[in-house]
C-alpha cells in the first residue's frame, strides 16, 4: 500500500476502548492478562459496571451482582473515577506530545489535528503508528483512526480496532459496514432505527434525507450525515492544563510507608510518563493524602472536633500535604520516589492514608552544555538524594551553604539550600573573584593564608581574672590559663533597639596553660554558670598553648570564649 | 636417574594440569567475579598504579613540601590546637572553590566559622557544610558524600573530637573511604589531633604551633597624636595587635614521593626528599590600617 500523505487537513482520533477497565489497569500492570471486572455503586447494590475482554469469556455480564461475579473466579476492582480522570488527563498528554491542536471529544476519545507533521513523521501511517506507540508508554491500548473528517475519524476509531488510515472520498466506505450505534444516537432514535431494520452505517445512508428528516427529525438528517462521512465541523482546542495530577483511591488505608512506596511508585511512573509525553519535567511533586483514622484515633478526633464545634471552630481537616521542590527539573520516577520516601520518612502522616493525590509544577527539562575544561561538579539530581539522606542524618537545619547576614553582631549567619551552581567558565570565574590563594598553575603565591578561627558552639563560659583592666588569667574547660600577651578591647555593640541587644569587648588572648585550677584563686569579679565551664574530657591534652578569641558580654556581665585561632 | 627425574616431572606436570582441578578454579574465578559484578570491574586483573593528580593547598610553603594534595587520595592533616590545621583547611577550600569546584566540609565538632572562611576567601555558595555531632554522623555523612561523587575536595574535619574517641574508629572505615575516593578527582582531606588512618592515607601532613605574631599598632593609627609615642602606647593592651602566626608542618607519610618522578604530576615543584618540613605563617585579617580604636575586625 502506498504511504497516505494529505495535501489537505487530517484528523487523527485516539480512542481508549473499555475505557473504565484500562484506566484501572493502568496503575495494576499484572492485571491485564487476568480476567478484571470493576464493580461499582453502594452496599448491598454493588453491581459490575464494566469488564474485559477474559472477564466476559469467564461469565461476567453487565448489572451482575459482586457475589456473583466473585464466583466467576475473576478479579474483582471498584471503578475508580480519580483513575478515570488521570486517565483521561494521559490521553490528552499523548495527544499533545505529538500536535499542538488537540480536541478533549469523550473522555475516551481525543482528536488531534495532523497539518504540518507529515515532514515529522512521515505518511500518515507513522504518525497513528506513533500515537499508539506512545499511548503504550501510557500504559493505554489506543485504536487509532486517521481521516479528513473529524467525525469519520472518531467512528472509525471507536469501530476499527488498530490503526485505520482513511483515503480521501472514501469515508463512506469505509464507515459502512459499522453499526449505527457507533454513531451515538439517542435511546428513541435507537429504537426506531432498530425497529425499522437499520443496523448499519450503509442501509442509515441509503435513507432518503426528506422522509427521514419527516419520522427522525434533525437527529436522524445529522446521523445520516454522520453515517455518509458528510458531517463537517471544526475543531474545537483543548487548553493543556497547568499541573499534571495522578490520583489514587486506596480500598484499606495505609499506614506503613513501604507499601504505600508502591502506590507512590506507579503513580510517579505514570506522572513521568505524562511529563515525559509533554517533554515536560518536574519542578516540584506535591503530594497530597486523605487520611483516615484509625478507632481509637477516630474517637479522639471526634471528641476533639466536637469541643472544637463547642468553641465554634472548623474541623480539622484531615488531610496530609507535602511539597518537595527540586533545584532542577527532573522526571526520574526512581529518583523522585527515592526523595519522597525521605521526605515522608522524615514527617510522616498521622494515620492511614485512603487516597493518594500526586500532583507536579511542570517545567522545561535542564539543559546543560559540558565542556572539556569545565571543572567537576555534583550531578544535581544525584546530589539532592545525597543531601536528603545528610538531612535525615544530621537534620534539615544543619545542612546546607552557609550565607553570611547582613548585621555586625558576631557569628550570625543563615544556612541556604545547598544546589550546585551551573560551571561558569574558567575566565568568568576568575574575573569575578577577588585574589585566590593559590591555584592548580603553581605556588605562586597570591597573599599571605588568613589565620582560620574555629567557633565554640555553644559558647564557653570562662572566668577571668583583670588587672588594669586586662585579663591576666583565665579558666575554662576545666583549665587554667595564664595570659602572656592580650589585645584589645575591642568593643562593639548593635541592635539597641531590640531586645538582643548585644554589646560586648572583645579580646585576643595568647594563652599559656599552666594546670587544672585547684579551687583556689578564683576571680570574684565575675559570676558564671559552673557547670558550663566544667571540665572537658581530653580537653587538657592538646591545650597547653593558644590563641583564643575571648569577650566580655555585657549583657549578662559575664566572660565567654568565642573561638580558637588554629 | 635420568628416568627418575622424568617420572618425578611427569607427576608434577599430572598434577599440574588435573583438570578438575583447573576446572575448579575457573569455577571459583568465575564466582568470585559474579558476586563483585558490579563493584570491581576485574578483580584478577593487577591494577597499575594511576598517575596521582595534585592540587594547591593554598599555602605555598605546603605546596613545596608536599607537592600539593592528591586527587583520589586521602590526605591527613593533623596536630594539637592553634596549630594552623583549620588554616590550611580553610586556604584549600578557598583554592578549590576559586577553581569552581563544589566543596564539602563534614565538620564533627560543629566549629567552622563561616566568617572566617569568607575572610580567607572560600566561596560559601560553593560550600555544602554538614554539621555533625558525634563520630558516627560524621562518618556516615562521609560515606554519603564519597558515594554522590561530583565535589572537588571533601574535609572530614574531626578536630574537635577527642581523640580517644577517634582511635576507636574502625580501620576498615579508613579503608573504605580511600577505595571509595580512588579512581575520582575528589581531595579527601582528614582533620584530626592525631593520626589515625595510617596506610590509608595517602599524604600525612603534622603540623605544629608556631610563635604567635604580634604587632604594636602604628602611633597615628593608635592614638592620632603624632610620632614618638609607640612605645608608650605598647605597653597597653590594645596598642598591641594579633597579626597572625606561624606553623611547621611536617610530612609524615608520602606514597607520591615514594614513586618515581612520573608518579604524580602537579604544578609545584616538590624535591622529594629534600625537604621534611616546611614553616609558614597566616596572617589575621583585618580591616583597617588607619583607623583608630574604634576599628573592627571585618
Amino acid at each position: 500500500m502506498r504511504p497516505c500523505i494529505r495535501k489537505n487537513m487530517a484528523f487523527a482520533a485516539i480512542h481508549v476502548a473499555n475505557f473504565m477497565v484500562q484506566a484501572v489497569l493502568r496503575a495494576e500492570v499484572e492485571l491485564r492478562e487476568k480476567a478484571v471486572a470493576l464493580v461499582d455503586g453502594t452496599a448491598p447494590l454493588i453491581h459490575v459496571v464494566a469488564a474485559n475482554e477474559a472477564a466476559w469469556h469467564a461469565g461476567i455480564q453487565l448489572g451482575m451482582a459482586q457475589t456473583q461475579a466473585q464466583l466467576c473466579g475473576v478479579e474483582i476492582r471498584r471503578r475508580s473515577r480519580a483513575q478515570e480522570k488521570a486517565a483521561h488527563a494521559a490521553l490528552l498528554d499523548l495527544g499533545w506530545s505529538i500536535s499542538p491542536r488537540v480536541e478533549d471529544h469523550a473522555q475516551d476519545t481525543i482528536l488531534a489535528d495532523l497539518a504540518g507533521l507529515n515532514s515529522l513523521f512521515g505518511a500518515d501511517e507513522n504518525i497513528a503508528r506513533e500515537f499508539a506507540r506512545r499511548a503504550a508508554e501510557l500504559r493505554l491500548q489506543a485504536h487509532v483512526a486517521v481521516s479528513a473528517n473529524l467525525e469519520v475519524a472518531v467512528h472509525a476509531a471507536r469501530g476499527f480496532a488498530g490503526i485505520t488510515v482513511i483515503p480521501e472520498g472514501e469515508e463512506a466506505r469505509y464507515l459502512s459496514g459499522l453499526p449505527v450505534q457507533t454513531l451515538g444516537p439517542s435511546a428513541e432514535a435507537l429504537e426506531t432505527l432498530e425497529r425499522w431494520g437499520i443496523r448499519t452505517c450503509a442501509v442509515l445512508g441509503a435513507l432518503p434525507v426528506l422522509e427521514l428528516s419527516e419520522r427522525l427529525g434533525q437527529e436522524g438528517v445529522r446521523l445520516q450525515e454522520l453515517a455518509r462521512g458528510a458531517h463537517a465541523r471544526s475543531l474545537v482546542l483543548a487548553e493543556p492544563a497547568e499541573i499534571l495530577e495522578e490520583e489514587m483511591e486506596l480500598d484499606d488505608a495505609v499506614e506503613d510507608l513501604e507499601p504505600l512506596a508502591f502506590v507512590l511508585g506507579r503513580l510517579l511512573d505514570q506522572l513521568c510518563a505524562r511529563l515525559a509525553a509533554r517533554a515536560l519535567s518536574a519542578a516540584a511533586i506535591r503530594v497530597r493524602f486523605d487520611l483516615g483514622d484509625a478507632f481509637e484515633r477516630e474517637e479522639q478526633v471526634r471528641g476533639k472536633n466536637a469541643m472544637t464545634a463547642a468553641l465554634g471552630g472548623t474541623e480539622a481537616a484531615k488531610t496530609y500535604e507535602k511539597t518537595l521542590n527540586l533545584p532542577v527539573p527532573m522526571r526520574d520516577s526512581k529518583m523522585l520516589l527515592k526523595l519522597l520516601r525521605l521526605q515522608l520518612q522524615a514527617d510522616p502522616p498521622a494515620g492511614g492514608i485512603v487516597k493518594i493525590t500526586l500532583g507536579t509544577d511542570p517545567a522545561r527539562p535542564r539543559s546543560t552544555q559540558h565542556g572539556l575544561f569545565v571543572p567537576n561538579s555534583p550531578d544535581p539530581e544525584k546530589l539532592e538524594l545525597t543531601v536528603a539522606r545528610l538531612a535525615k542524618l544530621v537534620g534539615n537545619a544543619n545542612i546546607g551553604s552557609p550565607e553570611l547576614t547582613d548585621t555586625h553582631r558576631p557569628g550570625e549567619f543563615r544556612m541556604n539550600k545547598f544546589v550546585a551552581q551551573p560551571n561558569e567558565t574558567r575566565a568568568r570565574g576568575r574575573t569575578n573573584r577577588k585574589s585566590a590563594p593559590g591555584g592548580d598553575g603553581g605556588p605562586a603565591a597570591v597573599r599571605r593564608p588568613a589565620t582560620g578561627c574555629r567557633i565554640f558552639r555553644p559558647r564557653l563560659a570562662a572566668r577571668v581574672e583583670l588587672r588594669e583592666g586586662r585579663p591576666v588569667k583565665i579558666f575554662f574547660r576545666g583549665l587554667y590559663g595564664r595570659v602572656v600577651t592580650a589585645s584589645g578591647p575591642w568593643r562593639i555593640s548593635g541592635d539597641w533597639w531590640r531586645e538582643d541587644a548585644w554589646q560586648q569587648e572583645e579580646w585576643d588572648l595568647e594563652i599559656q596553660f599552666d594546670g587544672e585550677d585547684a579551687g583556689g584563686s578564683v576571680p570574684v569579679n565575675v559570676s558564671v554558670n559552673m557547670q558550663a565551664i566544667a571540665p572537658v574530657p581530653d580537653a587538657k591534652a592538646h591545650m597547653r598553648a593558644g590563641l583564643y578569641c575571648v569577650y566580655y558580654d555585657a549583657a549578662c556581665r559575664s566572660w565567654f570564649v568565642r573561638g580558637m585561632y588554629d | 636417574m635420568a628416568n627418575k627425574k622424568r617420572r618425578l616431572g611427569w607427576r608434577f606436570w599430572t598434577l599440574t594440569i588435573d583438570p578438575t582441578m583447573a576446572a575448579n578454579f575457573a569455577a571459583l574465578r568465575s564466582k568470585v567475579e559474579l558476586a563483585l559484578a558490579g563493584r570491581v570491574a576485574a578483580p584478577f586483573n593487577y591494577r597499575d598504579r594511576q598517575e596521582v593528580v595534585t592540587v594547591s593547598s593554598g599555602i605555598p610553603e605546603i605546596d613545596l613540601l608536599t607537592g600539593g594534595l592528591p586527587r583520589g587520595a586521602l590526605t591527613e592533616i593533623f596536630g594539637p590546637s592553634c596549630s594552623g590545621r583549620t588554616s590550611l583547611l580553610l586556604s584549600a577550600l578557598s583554592a578549590r572553590t576559586a577553581q569552581e569546584e563544589a566543596c564539602a566540609l563534614i565538620d564533627g565538632g560543629d566549629a567552622f566559622d563561616p566568617h572566617s572562611a569568607e575572610a580567607v576567601g572560600v566561596e560559601l555558595r560553593k560550600l555544602l557544610w554538614v554539621r555533625c555531632r558525634n563520630v558516627e554522623q560524621t562518618l556516615r555523612a562521609t560515606d554519603l558524600l564519597l558515594q554522590g561523587g561530583g565535589f572537588g575536595l571533601i574535609a572530614v574535619d574531626l578536630s574537635d573530637i577527642a581523640p580517644r574517641l577517634v582511635r576507636h574508629v574502625p580501620l576498615d572505615s579508613w579503608f573504605r573511604f580511600r577505595r571509595a575516593v580512588e579512581d575520582t578527582p575528589t581531595v579527601l582531606v582528614l582533620l584530626e589531633q592525631e593520626s589515625n588512618a595510617k596506610s590509608c592515607a595517602s599524604l600525612g601532613l603534622r603540623l605544629e604551633a608556631g610563635a604567635a605574631v604580634w604587632s604594636r599598632m602604628p602611633v597615628e593609627s593608635a592614638a592620632g597624636t603624632g610620632a614618638g609615642r609607640a612605645a608608650d602606647f605598647s605597653r597597653l593592651p590594645w596598642g598591641w595587635l594579633l597579626e597572625g602566626r606561624s606553623a611547621r608542618g611536617e610530612v609524615s607519610r608520602s606514597r607520591m614521593q615514594k614513586g618515581n618522578a612520573g608518579y604524580f604530576r602537579g604544578g609545584f615543584a616538590a624535591a622529594p626528599g629534600t625537604a621534611s618540613a616546611g614553616i609558614f605563617r597566616t596572617q589575621m585579617d583585618w580591616d583597617f590600617l588607619s583607623l583608630p580604636i574604634a576599628a573592627k575586625r571585618k
